[in-house]
């Protein structure tokens, strides 16, 4: 079973390694870390902590793009194309074809992160060797933060989140609606424990629990966001970390269970 | 045991959007198809050959009835280990080249290193791509893509395959080739069971065939049993022919047609008499072109029993819903 994952994963990615778009995202991605270090230099003494914000959010954005981009065509693509069919006959049963699928893309957008991440610390390294002096001003966090992997590791594992949601979609339907539904359910993501606390501006008790229904069955992305915290040196615990990670991949499961049992029923026409 | 077995297979799809209704694309169709022979799925566009291949390699699952391929459930691993399949107008990934796309799924079947690099070498030499095999598939033509599709459904050197209209979008060399593949497969012990609507291909490849109208099936056994293969007529053509001697011709012949300028195809009936006539034709100025047996088709019989069919469309296809 291992074996079969493995290969869909591995076409998987090499499929994105072979794509011109997934260069053309993370070109910008690192061109935008690189710009930050300009637009650092317009600010003083704040600098250190531009290039990590913008850093951290031109990763978010353009991991964002590349995980629904490519989630949403993964399984979809495939079907449309009918390139599944030579798939699904041989020894590869549907559930192993979705979860190598995910795993590919998984992979895929891991190698990314390491690229952002190598990409933001490059240039900030790059500052510290032309500002030997930052290193001992930098008072709230050290220029070099090893905190800021806890940031990208926290985004890598929402992005896998919403590629599993994209991945859900993307079993039954095209890629424009899957697309349509991915960010629409990362921004209400966001703003998620708003609805946990929705009895306290609504009167009717319907309404209350359909808030806290919804509270439970979206995902609850603003815990991921940690870069704030990262940026201004506040402490994020390994156990804040683990737990959240934890969360992530429950929810990424789940959604990964759901595009199988979908899948698994699907008649190719 | 049957290579193949269906019994009262039965496949509806919902049509409409708001309202869906079954549509029912196959209607209880029992088969069986033997080992070791070439079988030919026959019937005009629509008529639920791909269904049915697809209910028999399990892309699409059944409404009701039974399937057993090589004994087994097709869902089974050992049946998707031991079956090869050719979709109609295969399409590939764009990414790969042909030479990668049957090293990705020979690696599916567990072959790995010097095997695989050799079995994926002799499916390419095979087919006719073994100078192509590093070219991105996006490059193929269609052609080409039908001929790495076959090389795809041979990669696990199959007992059966399933190969649904695999002459499509090749050129005669082309379809030659395959011709001779599918004959090489059945003398090496395989099963092939093709659809096609292309008749002459079934009438030089197949053993049995079944033939299929509207989902139903029309009829199915050998080609001997459907085809009466004796001689129901002459055809004579006949160059350097007066006009008036055509016309003369009268009730001797069945039809005569005029071909060009003193050129006539003369059909009569088996007790006609063509050497007479030939010999009658030839001392009034008349030259003998060629003078041929006419025997039915399967071609004849397929349009007898379409256009039967299709006067009389089975009631309620789209069926009302309950």
């Amino acid at each position: 079973m291992g074996r079969v994952i493995g290969l869909v994963a591995y076409h998987v990615f090499k499929e994105s390694v072979r794509d011109k778009v997934l260069y053309n995202l993370v070109f910008f991605a690192v061109l935008m870390i690189g710009a930050s270090y300009l637009i650092g230099q317009l600010t003083a003494g704040q600098d250190v902590k531009i290039i990590k914000d913008l850093g951290l959010a031109a990763s978010s954005v353009f991991g964002l793009f590349i995980a629904v981009f490519i989630g949403v065509g993964l399984v979809w693509k495939e079907v449309d194309r009918r390139s599944v069919y030579n798939l699904l006959v041989k020894p590869l049963r549907r559930h192993e074809f979705i979860i190598g699928k995910f795993a590919g893309l998984a992979l895929t957008l891991f190698v990314n992160i390491a690229m952002m991440a190598v990409a933001l610390y490059a240039v900030l390294g790059f500052m510290l060797w032309m500002q030997p002096g930052l290193a001992s001003s930098a008072v709230e966090a050290p220029v070099l933060d090893e905190q800021l992997l806890k940031a990208f590791a926290l985004l890598y594992v929402q992005l896998l989140v919403v590629t599993s949601v994209a991945l859900f979609f993307s079993t039954f339907s095209g890629p424009m609606l899957s697309a349509a539904f991915t960010f629409g359910l990362y921004i209400v993501g966001h703003f998620n424990a708003d609805l946990a606390h929705f009895e306290n501006v609504v009167e009717s008790q319907a309404a209350a629990w359909l808030g806290k229904a919804l509270y439970y069955l979206l995902p609850n992305l603003a815990p991921f966001d940690v870069k704030a915290a990262v940026v201004h040196g506040q402490p994020v615990t390994a156990v804040y970390v683990a737990l959240t990670a934890g969360y992530g991949l429950l929810y990424a499961s789940v959604m990964v269970t759901l595009a199988v049992l979908v899948f698994s029923r699907r008649d190719f026409k | 045991m049957h290579a193949i077995e269906t019994e009262r297979l039965t496949k509806d799809y919902a049509v409409g959007f708001w309202r869906p209704r079954p549509y029912r694309a196959l209607d209880s169709l029992s088969l069986q198809v033997g080992t070791n022979e070439v079988f030919g799925f026959l019937g005009p566009n629509g008529a639920g050959k791909t269904t049915t291949l697809k209910l028999l390699t399990e892309l699409i699952y059944p409404t009701s009835g039974s399937i057993s391929v090589l004994g087994k459930p097709p869902s089974h691993p050992d049946v998707r280990r031991r079956v090869g399949y050719l979709p109609e107008a295969p399409y590939f990934y764009d990414y790969l080249s042909a030479e990668e796309l049957l090293t990705y799924f020979a690696g599916l079947f567990g072959l790995r290193g010097e095997a695989r690099r050799k079995r994926v070498a002799g499916l390419l030499d095979k087919v006719g791509l073994g100078g192509e095999r590093r070219l991105p598939l996006r490059k193929y033509s269609k052609g080409m893509l039908q001929r790495v599709g076959l090389a795809q459904a041979l990669v696990n050197e199959p007992e059966l395959v399933f190969l649904d209209e695999p002459m499509s979008g090749l050129d005669p060399l082309g379809r030659r080739d395959v011709r001779a593949l599918i004959l090489e497969l059945r003398d090496r012990g395989c099963t092939v069971f093709f659809s096609s609507h292309i008749l002459s291909d079934a009438e030089a490849l197949c053993s049995r065939v079944a033939i299929v109208v509207g989902g139903q099936l029309v009829t199915s056994g050998r080609l001997s049993d459907i085809l009466a293969f004796e001689v129901t007529g002459w055809e004579l053509v006949m160059s350097d022919l007066a006009p008036d001697v055509a016309a003369s011709l009268g009730a001797r012949a069945r039809k005569v047609v005029r071909i060009s300028d003193g050129r006539y195809a003369i059909e009569v009936a088996p007790d006609g008499e063509p050497d007479r006539l030939v010999g009658e034709l030839r001392s009034a100025g008349g030259r003998l072109v060629s003078l041929n047996p006419v025997r039915a088709t399967l071609e004849d019989y397929f349009v007898q029993q379409v256009t039967a069919r299709q006067a009389t469309p089975p009631p309620g296809r789209v069926m009302s819903e309950g």
